[in-house]
């Protein structure tokens, strides 16, 4: 994976100074709260209900093992001993104390992490396939890509004050497992008919209060333009959003408004412009990037055996073990998502393990997923049992990936002042209403996503399933959606009726289920008797 | 309204911005005030008699205005670009990178803290707008690779 070189280590550690300013002038009232509001948040440091939280950008998802251990070191020197892995492949820690955030962002810089741009209106950390690298269906690791944007994007002045936050994803395999036309700006690398590499290019998705879905912009660019593309989508938003609604200034509105092809003409007149500048990374910086993606050391001529006698492990192996592109190997998905548990959350012991895990089965390399789970992404399938006996004494062990309990939740009223409703309780009792392990396997793939409110932390939009939790005269209301997806098939889900109190809303999911397991068709997926018997199909079964 | 810091030698323009529309219907005018909306591609024909650019923050969250100095110069205006209102210190860097060449915000600045902001950064990703001659004009890909 990606090391930093001086220069990027100057950069870090200058912004680490800069912020202990920054905080410093705070403290000492020389910074009104409302001033340092925006510079606090672009360092990562939201105020939540009850302390503030610093959100660490894990880029493009991958870690190695040093970083891990220093993730767990911070959470229990700096925080109550875990942390929460996010919908966006971050980390966060709910209980620190700002005075405390400098000498934290110190020691991230230390192994190579930071907290830049990862709130308020900037460019956030890029997101990216979780098992990039590994996946038997890439076409190239698209890491390479992710981290040059990270280096284009990083304090980026003409866009130092975007009209909201901007969101870019990149994946390099027909299959989508980042939810692609789910972010502002999106790449899918392809290879064009004359074995030339370029984008397809998205853009203009988002959830939100307004969710839409992103328009493909453009078919194929040229990869040696990224940058020229990049910023000439930026210039069109930054120029021409809306400055007076904070709700309306999102790409998504700005790309709806004027419509797709009015967008795409705008961003082409720029794009020309910055080419002509022929100011664009060469290929070089690419190459140099890219060595550092290089392939590990896999070993060949590996057995492809796995020693099925343990049921609980051969379930394990069919549920969170996914085909490797070397023979040999696989690739390792780890739930945190138990039954009871908060989805995401892990303990600092339990990163330490999986950190150990890493050092000893995969080439020291973890990946953080969208959906809050992580990732050993090679190990040897001889090492599968060693691997799964650990995960499982640490309570790791869960076999229960895109199952009804692998639950999407944001951090709800529990910690978010946003928040209209609670969302964790709500995951554990869901997880405890389906926790039979026959029964989940049973009901199969089906992707449950809960928000706490209509911002969408909790991917509700893209649910199968999913939970919008309102305020409803004061009390908490859950409202039930059906249809959403990230996937390839990307779809919005619809409101299915009146909203439910937080018992009612479990009861109304486990009628939901229960009903598509009588009309399903042999082997159809929960969102494909979905979208082939529509809303009006649940709608008796849930409201009756 | 505070002291501004400027970074350029010639005296100041001495009259007074004036608007967009009303700078393009006068001929004699030599400094307009762009307002965040505005947009500054519509002085192209008049650039060469323009020297100062006044480009107002509204608010400092308000990012249009970073635009409209790197089109500035990317459109070739060599003269002066003032970033006026609501501009904080913290901002100056960014706005140097982006052509702005002196600074009068509503709330002046503490010469220390300027002083700080922009030697703060060592190196630039990107290009952008920067200043002739500036080690920011170099970004890091292009120090790596010679």
């Amino acid at each position: 994976m990606y090391r930093y070189d001086q220069y990027d280590h100057a950069m870090v550690q200058a912004r680490v100074e800069e912020f202990r300013d920054q905080t410093r002038r705070r403290l000492e009232g020389k910074l009104t709260d409302d001033q340092f509001k925006p510079l606090r948040l672009k360092n990562g440091l939201y105020l939540q209900l009850h302390a503030y939280m610093l959100r660490v950008a894990i880029p493009y998802g991958t870690l190695n093992t040093v970083q891990m251990r220093k993730l767990a070191d911070i959470a229990r020197r700096y925080d109550r001993g875990y942390g929460h892995f996010t919908t966006r492949q971050n980390i966060q820690y709910n209980w620190i104390k700002l005075e405390e955030a400098p000498d934290l962002l110190a020691e991230l810089a230390e192994v190579e992490m930071h907290a830049i741009q990862t709130s308020g209106e900037s460019i956030r950390n890029v997101s990216a396939d979780q098992y990039a690298g590994a996946a038997a269906d890439e076409i190239m690791d698209p890491r390479p890509w992710a981290e040059m944007i990270r280096q284009m994007t990083t304090f980026m002045p003409e866009f130092s004050y975007l009209p909201r936050k901007f969101k870019i994803a990149v994946i390099a395999s027909a299959a989508d497992r980042a939810a692609l036309r789910w972010h502002d700006f999106a790449v899918r690398i392809v290879r064009n008919a004359a074995g030339e590499d370029g984008f397809e290019v998205y853009a203009g998705g988002g959830m939100g209060r307004t969710p839409f879905i992103a328009y493909r912009i453009r078919e194929f660019l040229p990869t040696g333009q990224l940058l020229s593309y990049m910023q000439a989508v930026l210039r069109v938003w930054n120029r021409n959003a809306r400055r007076d609604n904070i709700h309306k200034q999102r790409m998504k509105i700005l790309v709806h408004e004027l419509g797709e092809d009015e967008f795409r003409r705008q961003v082409e007149d720029e794009f020309a412009s910055f080419v002509a500048m022929d100011e664009d990374f060469p290929q070089a910086e690419y190459d140099r990037i890219a060595a550092y993606f290089a392939p590990p050391p896999f070993e060949t001529g590996l057995s492809t055996d796995i020693n099925r006698v343990d049921p609980d492990f051969a379930l394990w192996v069919d549920r969170q073990v996914v085909a490797h592109k070397a023979p040999g190997y696989a690739i390792v998905n780890i739930s945190l998502k138990p039954v009871g548990g908060i989805p995401g959350d892990i303990s600092a012991d339990q990163m330490d393990l999986v950190a150990d895990l890493a050092e000893r089965f995969s080439f020291a390399e973890i990946r953080a997923t969208h959906a809050q789970n992580l990732v050993l992404p090679h190990v040897r399938m001889a090492d599968l049992h060693a691997v799964w006996t650990a995960l499982d004494a640490a309570g790791l062990g869960d076999a229960n990936l895109d199952l009804v309990t692998d639950i999407i939740a944001c951090p709800g009223l529990d910690y978010c002042s946003l928040a209209n409703a609670r969302s964790i309780p709500l995951a554990q009792k869901l997880s405890e209403r389906f926790a039979d392990p026959a029964r989940q396997a049973d009901i199969g793939e089906l992707k449950l996503k809960i928000s706490g409110c209509i911002n969408a932390c909790g991917h509700h939009h893209a649910g199968n399933i999913g939970i919008l939790g309102v305020d409803r005269k004061g009390s908490e209301s859950y409202q039930l959606l059906l249809g959403g997806s990230g996937d390839e098939e990307t779809s919005q889900a619809k409101i299915a009726g009146p909203g439910f109190d937080e018992d009612g809303i479990v009861d109304a999911i486990e009628r939901t289920i229960e009903h598509y397991r009588t009309v399903r068709a042999p082997k159809e997926r929960f969102i494909d008797t979905y979208r082939r018997v529509g809303m009006d199909g649940f709608k008796e079964a849930i409201y009756g | 309204m505070a002291d501004a810091l400027r970074f350029r030698d010639h005296p100041a323009a001495d009259e007074p911005a004036v608007s967009l529309d009303a700078f393009l219907n006068q001929p004699e005018a030599a400094s307009v005030r762009i307002e965040a909306g505005d947009d500054v591609r519509r002085l192209a024909p008049v650039l060469a008699r323009t020297r100062l650019i006044e480009v107002d923050f509204p608010k400092f969250r308000d990012g249009r205005g970073f635009s409209s100095a790197r089109i500035l110069r990317e459109m070739g205006y060599a003269g002066e670009i003032k970033a006026t209102g609501d501009v904080l210190v913290d901002l100056v860097w960014f706005m140097r990178r982006c052509g702005f060449d002196s600074f009068a915000p509503d709330a002046p600045f503490d010469a220390a803290d300027v002083e700080a902001a922009l030697a703060r950064y060592p190196y630039v990703y990107q290009p952008a707008a920067d200043p002739p001659g500036s080690s920011w004009a170099v970004p890091i890909w292009k120090l790596r690779h010679g």
